[in-house]
């Protein structure tokens, strides 16, 4: 792969509910931010990529709403739908083809705006599966069960994740749910679908998150300090839920393997120094770690309760808060690469990790991790 | 931003997304569904190549891209292979809260079957229990059709 990086961050605070911003206001906030942190004007992109989705925009071509204020007037402006480490993939590809020096990646969505129980429910199949009713935290609330039962991970391991997530949270300003919490406290709260309970649940969140990807001779022009791509892959399970085996992650294995490859690791548990993972319930994050091969199948849960996925453990993850933190939807992914590479930077504060010269971010599309993005980001070239 | 919005009270906007939508089934799953609605038979697609059952079925093979497929009746039985009870009524539902989900592997199947279990108390579903499929009395070719599973008898 030739080379690129990452120049310029923008992330707005996360909110359970921002009223005084629309979806374009956010756009532009996050888009300024990110310019700002490159030292670029808008003048120095070349190209833009929107990320969102229309069912939870409400209206159609959604991701072409936001181009004005993502400054895409003049300039070739294209879309992804879905989680925005699928949009920036393919605005490193837009990078990578030689025909734009820099590319403007931005992701946002407004979980506030909607009932979310009713968008992803629309996520099912219409024909056999939609009118059971299930929604995303049903979907996941299986999966956790299939999960559980194959690895006999724990409840009290499942709290002990929105513990520590919750707890981070408190040390990132842009994470909306810091929270100093115990493990009962988790566990007494409210059962919304077994295994999970409320705390074992993200919340619902408003957030946009831009990134600057810049190709290696623009990626020095700027004053930036660039946060190299190592390796990036994608790969996706079976659409009907009930193809797949529930509990375990497939397609994210396939996906890690293939961006350790790219990245030249061949021990990704020594090798990777923390991770930023889609942990939109509890269970997931235990789950894409051992789908990922940075813990043992089964030993993840373990892992966790010896710290060793606390800030000053030896695997720090989601030392952001995550997405138990904070979880716009769609932008959630960006937002952990943009994480990822505030903390190679050593520009995190109060939850900078110890040790951050590689950092994997990972995002998630589909129903219960259908589809998996795996991004590998490096201090050195 | 700058303060000339300061104290300007946030409006919303109220609005609805209301499509009439029809999805047309497929030949597929209307063969399903009007055996089901008729016969209150189960049946999935056969691919002889990969040696695997698809329920629901499809058309062509999802794994290995044949056209070259048969149908198959199945018992209307099963195994648990995932579940949940979501106790929050959530949007979504179309029956009042706490609902049993859960994933059913049918006999001889390879895959999944999500629909909803009844007759069972919430804390007596375990993952490996045997289900069997009660039949709705009216039947309208739809998911319902099946009007639930409980435990096999």
């Amino acid at each position: 792969m030739d080379k690129a990086a990452i120049i310029g961050i923008g992330m707005t605070k996360i909110e359970a509910r921002r009223d005084d911003w629309t979806f374009a206001d956010m756009a532009f906030e996050a888009t300024r931010k990110a310019l700002e942190d490159a030292g670029m004007t808008i003048g120095d992109i070349d190209n833009v990529i929107t990320t969102s989705n229309d069912f939870w925009d409400g209206r159609t071509i959604s991701c072409m709403a936001v181009g004005d204020a993502s400054g895409a007037s003049d300039k070739n402006v294209s879309c992804v739908e879905g989680d925005g480490t699928f949009g920036a993939l393919y605005g490193l590809a837009r990078t990578l083809s030689g025909s734009y020096g820099t590319t403007l990646v931005t992701a946002h969505s407004k979980g506030s705006q909607s009932v979310s129980s009713l968008i992803t429910n629309a996520a099912f199949d219409p024909i056999y599966n939609r009118a059971l009713g299930l929604d995303m935290i049903g979907a996941c609330a299986l999966q956790a069960s299939a999960y559980m039962h194959r690895t006999g991970t724990t409840a009290r391991q499942l709290a002990q994740v929105s513990v520590k997530n919750h707890g981070n949270a408190l040390k990132n300003p842009v994470a909306q749910l810091g929270m100093k919490l115990s493990v009962d406290d988790v566990l007494k709260s409210e059962m919304i679908a077994d295994p999970l309970h409320k705390l074992d649940c993200s919340p619902v969140s408003d957030g946009c998150c831009a990134i600057i990807i810049a190709n290696e001779d623009r990626a020095k022009k700027y004053k930036g300090k660039p946060v190299w791509i190592k390796g990036v892959s994608m790969c996706a399970d079976a659409y009907f839920f009930g193809d797949r085996d529930l509990s375990t992650a497939a397609s994210l294995s396939k996906a890690a393997k293939q961006a350790f490859a790219q990245a030249g690791i061949n021990d990704p548990s020594s090798q990777i120094d923390f991770a930023e993972l889609y942990d939109a319930f509890s269970y997931q994050e235990l789950m894409w770690l051992e789908g990922m091969g940075l813990a043992g199948d089964g030993a993840a849960g373990k892992m966790l309760e010896e710290g060793a996925f606390d800030i000053g453990g030896k695997l720090p993850v989601n030392a952001s808060g995550g997405l138990l933190g904070g979880h716009a939807v769609i932008a959630a992914g960006l937002y952990r690469i943009a994480e990822v590479v505030r903390q190679i930077r050593g520009e995190a504060g109060a939850y900078q990790v110890k040790k951050a010269r590689t950092g994997l971010a990972h995002g998630v599309n589909g129903l219960a991790g259908q589809s998996h993005c795996v991004w590998i980001l490096g201090k050195d070239k | 931003m700058s303060n000339v919005f300061k104290g300007v009270e946030p409006l919303v906007v109220k609005s609805k997304i209301s499509v009439p939508y029809h999805w047309w089934a497929g030949e597929t799953a209307s063969a399903f569904f009007i055996k089901l609605r008729d016969e209150q038979k189960i049946s999935g697609t056969w691919c002889a190549a990969c040696k695997k059952l698809f329920l629901p079925p499809r058309k062509t093979c999802p794994l290995c891209f044949s056209a070259q497929i048969e149908w198959k009746t199945v018992q209307p039985v099963g195994t648990v292979t995932a579940f949940t009870v979501v106790r929050r009524q959530l949007a979504a539902m179309p029956r009042k809260a706490p609902v049993i989900y859960a994933m059913i592997k049918i006999d001889g199947t390879e895959t999944g079957l999500l629909h909803i279990l009844d007759e069972v108390k919430p804390g007596d579903v375990k993952i490996g229990m045997r289900v069997e499929a009660k039949f709705a009395e009216v039947r309208k070719a739809t998911i319902f059709d099946i009007e639930y599973f409980r435990p096999a008898r």
